[in-house]
C-alpha cells in the first residue's frame, strides 16, 4: 500500500473531526475524498500533507511512518482550493519557486518550468501574474507548480470547486487525462458525487469524522454498504416505510429505504402493462423537463419517490395519474443497508425464460 | 440621455475646479472686507507668494522643510518597517509591544516638543528625532497588520514545496505585507508634514513652518497665507506621486 491511514483522531475544540479513520491507497491510483461539507475530508487531506498533525493514530507514505515529518520532508505537492499562487510572482517564479528552495541550478528550473507549462498546456504564460489568468488557468498553474519537484503524491483540495460548471467539466476530464501521463498517486478533496464518480478510481466516503465506505465508484453506486451512503449517492430518495410498496414483504428490523430514479419504471395510465398488480398507482407530484427525459417526484400511497419519465411517455405535468414499478430498494438496517429485489421480478424471470 | 448628463456633471466636479472657484470666490468676498494684516485676499496672498518667490526666501524654506521630512520619514521608514514585520511574526514579541504601543500611539509628538529640545539640542536634530516619532507608529502599526493578515494559505502552499521559516518569511511574509506597509509608509508621510510644520513653528531656525510662525509674528499675514498654500501644495503632491508610484511598481503585490 503507497499511503496508509491507521486509526487516525483528530480534534477541533469540541469538533471531531476525524474518528477512528482508517485506509489504504494504492500506488498510481487516483482516490476521490467524498463527503458532505463538514464531514472531515479536507482535515484527512490536510494531515496527510503534514499541514495538520492527528492527534492519534499513524500515517504511512510509501512505508514510511509520516508522522514526525513536516510537510516538506513527506515530498507531497498540495493544490489549494483557492490555488494559493503568490500573486506577487510570476508564472514562472511560482513554478519555480519549490525548484529553487531545492537549490536547483538555472537550467534545470527553465527546462523543468517549461515541460510543466507544456503539461498544463500554457506555454507562453511565464511571464503573466496571477491575477491576469482565468480560474481555470490558475489551477493549472498551481497544479504545474505542486507538481515541478516531482512529488511522490499529489492531494488536491475541491480542486473544482472555485471554477465555473462550464470549465469544471472540462477541467475534470483533463485533470484525470494529465494524472494518468504522469502516473502519480493522487488525492483530491470533492463534496460533488459525479466529480467523485467520473474522475476517481476509488472512492473513499466520509461522513462525520468517520470513514463510511471505501472502493471503486461502481462498487459504490451499486451496492451502498452504509445506510448513510446509501442516500448520500445517487439522486435518491428516502422512504419511512417500504411495506407500503408492492412487492417487498417485510424484513423486519426497521422500515426505512433507499429508492433510487432508475429504480422506478414509469408508465402511463394508459399503458396496458400498467394494469400489472405488480405496479403501483402514482401520482406526479412535481415535473421537471431535464431535455432526455421527465424528472419527476411521485407520490405512492403518502410515499415521495424520485423517477425518471422518459419522453415517449409525454410530458408530465404534476396532478398526473402514473403507473410505477419499483424494481429494487435498499432497506436500511441500523447502520448498514442491503438491496432487496421486488418479489414480481423473480416469477415473472421464471415464467418467461 | 439624464444618465449621461449626470455623469458629465460628476466628471467636471471630480476636477475640483468649480470646488475651488467656490472657495475662491468665498474667500475673496472675506479678504476684501478686511486689511490685509488681518484676512487677506487672494490677490494679496499671491502678490505675497511672488514676492517670496522671488527674494528666495520660499524656496530655501521649502528645501529647508523637505529635508527634514525626507530625513524623519526616511529614518522610520527604515526603522518601523523591520521592527514591525519582526513584532508582527513573533507573537510573543507582538504580545510583548503591543501594550506599550497602545498607549505611546496617542502621545502627539508636539507633545514632546520640548522633552526632544532638551534631548536632542535645538538644531535640527530634535525636528527630525519628532518626525521620526510621528512617522514611526502609522508604518509601524500597519507593518504589523500586513504581516498578521498574511495569507495563511501562501505559507501553508511555500512551506510544502520545502521553504524553511527564514524563507517563507522573506519570499511570503514580507511580499504579503507590502500593501499594509505601503498604506502606513503613506499615513506616515502625512503625520511628518503635520509634524515638521509643527516643530519648525515651535523650535524656530527655518522651513515652512518658521516661514509661517515668523511672518504671522511680524504682521504679514499674507506671507503666511502664502506658506500655509505651498505646503497644502506640497503634501498634495508628495502624497500623489508616492500614490503612483506605489501603484505602478507595485501592482503585483496589491497595491491599489
Amino acid at each position: 500500500m503507497y499511503v496508509e491511514l491507521k486509526n487516525i483522531n483528530k480534534r477541533f475544540g469540541d469538533c471531531q473531526a476525524s474518528k477512528d479513520v482508517s485506509f489504504e491507497i494504492e500506488k498510481g491510483k487516483l482516490i476521490g475524498l467524498l463527503g458532505p461539507s463538514g464531514s472531515g475530508k479536507t482535515t484527512i487531506l490536510r494531515m496527510i500533507a503534514g499541514l495538520e498533525k492527528q492527534d492519534s493514530g499513524d500515517i504511512y507514505i510509501n512505508g514510511k511512518l509520516v508522522n514526525e515529518l513536516t510537510p516538506s520532508q513527506r515530498g507531497v505537492g498540495f493544490v489549494f482550493q483557492n490555488y494559493a499562487l503568490f500573486p506577487y510572482m510570476t508564472v514562472y517564479d511560482n513554478i519555480a519557486y519549490g525548484l529553487r528552495v531545492e537549490g536547483k541550478d538555472k537550467a534545470y528550473i527553465k527546462e523543468r518550468v517549461t515541460e510543466l507549462l507544456e503539461l498544463v498546456s500554457l506555454s507562453g504564460l511565464e511571464k503573466r501574474y496571477p491575477d491576469q489568468l482565468s480560474g481555470g488557468q490558475r489551477q493549472r498553474i498551481a497544479l504545474a507548480r505542486a507538481l515541478a519537484p516531482k512529488p511522490e503524491l499529489l492531494l488536491l483540495d475541491e480542486p473544482f470547486a472555485a471554477i465555473d460548471a462550464k470549465v469544471r467539466q472540462e477541467l475534470r476530464t483533463w485533470l484525470r487525462r494529465t494524472i494518468d501521463k504522469i502516473g502519480i498517486t493522487s488525492i483530491f478533496v470533492t463534496h460533488d458525487q459525479d466529480e467523485a464518480i467520473e474522475v476517481a478510481d476509488e472512492i473513499v466516503i466520509t461522513n462525520e469524522g468517520r470513514v463510511e465506505q471505501v472502493g471503486d465508484p461502481v462498487d459504490i453506486y451499486l451496492h451502498p454498504k452504509t445506510s448513510f451512503t446509501a442516500k448520500f449517492i445517487g439522486k435518491s430518495s428516502v422512504i419511512t416505510d417500504y411495506r407500503k410498496l408492492k412487492g417487498f414483504n417485510d424484513e423486519g428490523e426497521g422500515t426505512e429505504a433507499v429508492i433510487r430514479p432508475e429504480f422506478v419504471e414509469l408508465l402511463t395510465n394508459d399503458s396496458p402493462k400498467g394494469n400489472d398488480p405488480s405496479y403501483e398507482d402514482a401520482m406526479v407530484e412535481q415535473s421537471i423537463f431535464r431535455g432526455d427525459s421527465f424528472e419527476v417526484i411521485l407520490d405512492i400511497d403518502g410515499l415521495k419517490i424520485k423517477a425518471n419519465s422518459p419522453l415517449v411517455n409525454g410530458p408530465l405535468k404534476s396532478g398526473d395519474r402514473v403507473k410505477a414499478f419499483i424494481n429494487m430498494i435498499y432497506i436500511i438496517r441500523g447502520e448498514e443497508t442491503y438491496q432487496v429485489k421486488n418479489s414480481s421480478l423473480d416469477d415473472s424471470n421464471t415464467y418467461f425464460i | 440621455m439624464e444618465k449621461k448628463e449626470i455623469s458629465i456633471a460628476e466628471r467636471i466636479l471630480k476636477i475640483g475646479v468649480i470646488s475651488w472657484a467656490i472657495v475662491l470666490i468665498a474667500w475673496s468676498i472675506v479678504g476684501y472686507n478686511y486689511e490685509e494684516i488681518f484676512f487677506p485676499s487672494p490677490a494679496e496672498t499671491l502678490r505675497a507668494l511672488i514676492k517670496i518667490i522671488q527674494d528666495g526666501t520660499l524656496g530655501a524654506d521649502i528645501l529647508a522643510s523637505l529635508r527634514r521630512i525626507g530625513k524623519g520619514w526616511g529614518l522610520a521608514i527604515v526603522t518601523a518597517v523591520p521592527i514591525g514585520l519582526v513584532t508582527g511574526h513573533f507573537k510573543l514579541v507582538r504580545l510583548l509591544v503591543e501594550p506599550v504601543l497602545n498607549l505611546f500611539r496617542f502621545i502627539p509628538a508636539i507633545a514632546l516638543t520640548s522633552m526632544f529640545l532638551i534631548w536632542f539640542g535645538v538644531d535640527d536634530k530634535s525636528k527630525v528625532a519628532l518626525i521620526l516619532y510621528a512617522a514611526f507608529f502609522p508604518i509601524f502599526v500597519n507593518t504589523i497588520a500586513g504581516v498578521v493578515t498574511a495569507d495563511k494559505s501562501l505559507v501553508e502552499a511555500a512551506s510544502c514545496m520545502g521553504a524553511g521559516k527564514l524563507r517563507v518569511f522573506f519570499t511570503v511574509i514580507v511580499p504579503s505585507a507590502i500593501p499594509n506597509i505601503f498604506t502606513g509608509v503613506r499615513l506616515g508621510l502625512g503625520s511628518s508634514i503635520i509634524c515638521v510644520i509643527a516643530a519648525e513653528m515651535l523650535v524656530g531656525g527655518d522651513g515652512l513652518g518658521y516661514l509661517i510662525q515668523s511672518s504671522r509674528m511680524y504682521y504679514k499675514t499674507a506671507w503666511a497665507f502664502a506658506g500655509i498654500f505651498t505646503l497644502a501644495l506640497i503634501g498634495f503632491v508628495l502624497d500623489r506621486l508616492l500614490y503612483f508610484a506605489g501603484k505602478k511598481t507595485l501592482k503585483h503585490f496589491g497595491v491599489k
